[in-house]
């Protein structure tokens, strides 16, 4: 065997601050470089070398770009364009500035009242703010606009009214989050008025919300009231922004195309620098994309070896897992979540693993068939074989013939591990038909006998059944009939009665003996409590940390258990009638860990 | 599900009746005299109260409503001062041709933003969903009333494919072939930031859904990965996309406003934008409402298909 840890990976915990993660991201700092250059020059405006943006020159109208003493050429009445650009750009991003901070100002406002409050209060101000949503976006702007005139000053507050609904809805779910946290309850408790609670409690842990409201809209805004003037129902001449240049320019689209050209490029980039920085931004305040979880998991694991273990092996056990190690990668750090795990399983066997919470022994069971999502996870190290063949070497469509075929797996909670839109006796019969040569029919007949197997009474009726329709105890006999659909060898049952209650628990635990005495199957139980171990499995595995602390027969092991931590599991299961005694004897096995 | 629509059917009154309110408290706050607007600045004071009382103005804002919507049930919206007809007959006139531009995008941004967003999640990070996504960011950032006029610039001016503008040739014309050849530019510039929008939003949640449980045993059942991506995890995504494709319809409704006046379109955004310069306010009130109604009723369709798929919805 390969020494393998010397090439194993430092665990590293550092996590780059939040500054640091926006620059590494190319795209939002390419952004950002260019909405400062846009915003420097805006500022710099009234110092630049260039002529009056107001200054007419009727006989040079129309200059081409390029052309001498304009840059960019001038417009039709000889005012040189790239002077109006600037000054546009200006009122443009001030005009946009402006109507976000009124919109995060009032909604935000709205939203934390909304929030905090709730009840009768909450329920007003938010169907006003569902009331203003149900018109189309602009609609409403365009109708506040009529009402208080063309101009740019009225075209702002319409674009800042239409935005409110935004910054009023995120905020307000995240303050309902709040409102009921203990500190806030401490802070009111200590007899801070509501007011002083809301600003100084609740606002700054909201911050983050608003400000990725406001970089998500801020854009939207520029663009929008751009598109007002554009109409002429925004900034009227002399004023210009730069949708009213482009709207000026649109007339002499055909003669002078440049002149409405320009300035829709110069939105275009304002509005487009603005989204990759408030992409980038988003990312950096949401810890969900910052963790990576949001990557698609591949059909299989990640499988990436140290040593490629020899293809065959000679046994007389049906499933022989050989010093198995997975890990998870979480940035540039590599976390063993497996390690150096082996053992097998006979033909007609149930064998329990063992363990609490975190301890390995759902992704060892997901291993063995390359389940485990990843990325993150990856398998590093050791072999699986069924029937004496190495599983990790196979192919992706070799691999897939073994699931569910030969290895079938039942998950721990039916309700989420159940497509939620599809009929339970169709989700049975798409097993069937993975891997037998059927008619639907012949499949959807079978999936109905195998629900009757399973001990679902009028299964006929059930099979049109919802998931959601049925109860727990009724769910996990579904998932157990989808896992016998091909006749299996081994059935690999993660946490299968965890989800449900103790009488259920107890029936689906005899369902799974039954079975495994009628077809010899030989099963892999994963669980956290002895009591059911006791109940069903011929040897055991306690799992602690990612390694098997000890196996044997599960006999011998409940008798006589040799390592501290299996003691305490065994310890951890009450009897009946037991009451109080159970916590004195339980209490000093975990002495290390606070009450 | 019957009983699922006409529930849904019934919230949706009092949000019209909301939508009715905002409108006309909106135009009721237009600062001015309107008779002072009709008879000219050498009007008698006893002449004004006439014209008030004429018109109901000297009557409580509620009442004022109260007659204001019953005259609207019975299809009057009032009369256009500018156009010298009635308001509903033009808005008759119009309401197609926004059906026709708006209802040609949403389907187009349908399609092909389920399509990118789909791609680029299934190819997440390769180069695909680079592209995607790049083409996705410039979308969204792109004011669709200048995208308009380069179109016009390159297919109507430089290459003369398509034309330039209205919604039926001058001359000739006047069928289908004809109406299509004029609805491409404009349903497409209408249709780009809303593809934008449903691509960026499938992608996320085809990855949201690709990492649940029942996808896991999907792929444990041993079905092929093709499978696995465009039925179990498609039809889970598409199910909360539907939502969304509601919303986008709001915005593809507000944004016909640009494109019917960059393309010169006879719908009502560009009926709209003329009433607002001529502060024909009758108009405008009955186009905002219009649009804004079919909007409510565009969302409730939206809920009952989500209802149809997600059998979850219905108890």
């Amino acid at each position: 065997m390969t020494e393998a840890l010397a090439t194993k990976p430092q665990v590293s915990t550092a996590r780059l601050s939040s500054w640091a993660l926006l620059l590494n991201n190319r795209l939002a700092a390419a952004g950002l470089v260019i909405l400062g250059i846009i915003c420097l020059l805006a500022i710099l405006a009234p110092l630049l070398p260039i002529p009056n943006p107001n200054a007419t020159n009727p006989p040079n109208r129309l200059q081409p770009v390029f052309s001498d003493g304009h840059w960019l050429g001038t417009d039709h009445l000889g005012r040189d364009i790239l002077a109006r650009l600037i000054w546009g750009t200006r009122v443009s991003i001030a005009v946009g500035l402006s109507a976000t901070a009124i919109a995060a100002l009032v909604g935000s406002l709205i939203g934390l009242v909304a929030g905090y409050a709730r009840g009768r209060v909450d329920n007003l101000l938010m169907r006003g703010i569902d009331m203003l949503m149900a018109f189309p976006y602009i609609l409403l702007a365009l109708a506040i606009v009529a009402v208080l005139g063309p101009s740019l000053i009225n075209a702002l507050y319409a674009i800042a009214v239409v935005n409110i609904p935004f910054f009023a809805r995120n905020v307000r779910g995240v303050t309902v989050g709040l409102a009921n946290r203990e500190f806030v309850d401490a802070a009111r408790l200590s007899g801070k008025s509501h007011t002083a609670i809301l600003f100084t409690e609740v606002l700054p842990n909201v911050a983050p919300v608003i400000v990725i409201t406001m970089s998500t809209t801020v854009g939207w805004m520029i663009l929008e009231t751009a598109g007002l003037s554009f109409l002429g129902l925004g900034a009227q001449p002399p004023q210009a922004d730069l949708g009213s240049m482009l709207g000026e320019g649109r007339r002499l689209l055909f003669n002078a195309p440049h002149v409405s050209i320009i300035p829709g490029l110069m939105i275009f980039a304002l509005v487009m620098s603005i989204n990759l920085l408030g992409d980038g931004v988003r990312d950096v305040l949401d810890p969900r994309l910052r963790a990576g979880d949001l990557t698609r998991p591949r059909s299989v694991t990640n499988i990436k070896r140290d040593t490629i273990p020899p293809k065959t092996m000679q046994s007389s056990d049906i499933l022989v897992v050989d010093q198995l190690e997975t890990s998870f990668q979480r940035g540039r750090a590599t976390i063993p979540a497996v390690n150096k795990v082996s053992f097998s399983l006979k033909k007609g066997e149930c064998m329990g693993l063992i363990g609490e919470s975190g301890s390995g022994k759902s992704v060892t069971a997901l291993s063995l068939l390359g389940l485990v999502a990843s990325p993150p996870g990856v398998i590093t190290h050791g072999g699986v074989y069924i029937d004496g063949e190495e599983v990790l070497s196979k192919t992706e469509h070799g691999l897939r013939a073994l699931r569910g075929a030969k290895v079938a797996y039942v998950f721990q909670d039916p309700l989420t591990t159940l497509h939620p839109l599809f009929r339970v006796g169709d989700q049975i019969a798409e097993a069937i038909l993975a891997h037998q040569p059927l008619s639907r029919d012949a499949a959807h007949s079978r999936a109905i006998e195998l629900m009757e197997q399973v001990g679902i009474r009028d299964a006929k009726e059930r099979v049109s059944a919802y998931p959601h329709e049925m109860s727990g105890g009724q769910r996990q006999r579904i998932g157990i009939a989808m896992a016998l659909a091909n006749d299996p060898d081994i059935i690999i049952a993660d946490e299968p009665t965890t989800a449900l209650d103790v009488t259920v628990q107890a029936k689906i635990l005899d369902l799974l003996q039954d079975l495994r005495r009628e077809r010899g199957l030989a099963l892999l139980l994963i669980t956290h409590d002895f009591g059911v171990v006791a109940q069903v499995c011929d040897k055991v595995a306690v799992m602690k940390d990612g390694e098997i602390v000890e196996s044997g027969e599960t006999k011998t092991l409940l008798k006589n258990p040799q390592h501290s931590y299996t003691k305490k599991l065994i310890a951890c299961v009450p009897e009946l009638g037991q009451g109080k005694a159970f916590l004195e004897t339980v209490r000093p096995l975990f002495a290390e860990a606070k009450p | 599900m019957t009983g699922y629509i006409i529930k849904r059917l019934l919230s949706a009154i009092p949000v019209i009746i909301g939508l009715s309110i905002i409108v006309f408290a909106i135009m009721a706050l237009i600062p001015g005299d309107p008779a002072l607007a009709i008879l000219g600045s050498y009007a008698t004071p006893e002449n004004v109260a006439r014209i008030n009382r004429d018109l109901g103005l000297d009557r409580p804002l509620y009442e004022q409503y109260f007659v204001w919507i019953t005259n609207l049930l019975q299809g009057d919206f009032g009369r256009s001062f500018i156009l010298n007809r009635p308001v509903i007959d033009e808005i008759m006139d119009r309401f197609g041709a926004t059906l026709i531009l708006a209802g040609t995008s949403l389907v187009l941004c349908s399609i092909f933003g389920i399509l990118a967003g789909v791609v680029s999640a299934v190819r997440q990070f390769g180069w695909t969903d680079r592209i995607v996504t790049f083409f996705v960011l410039i979308g969204i950032s792109t004011p669709s009333f200048w995208l308009g006029l380069l179109f016009i610039l390159i297919f109507a001016v430089q290459w003369r494919v398509l034309p330039a503008s209205g919604m039926y040739s001058v001359y000739g014309g006047g069928d289908l072939p004809d109406l299509l050849r004029h609805l491409v530019l404009p349903s497409i510039t209408l249709a780009i930031v809303a593809t934008g929008v449903i691509a960026r939003l499938t992608r996320a949640a085809m990855l949201e859904v690709l990492r649940q449980d029942f996808v896991r045993t999907a792929r444990a059942k041993g079905l092929a990965e093709r499978k696995v991506i465009y039925k179990h995890a498609f039809k889970a995504a598409f199910v909360s996309i539907i939502p969304v494709i509601g919303i986008q319809a709001g915005f593809v409704m507000g944004g016909a406003v640009y494109i019917e006046t960059v393309f010169q379109w006879p719908g009502i955004g560009a009926m709209l934008v003329n009433a607002i310069s001529t502060r024909d306010i009758l108009l405008v009130q009955g186009g905002v409402l219009v649009v804004a109604v079919s909007y409510v009723l565009l969302n409730l369709l939206a809920d009952v298909a989500q209802a149809l798929l997600d059998p979850r919805l219905k108890s």
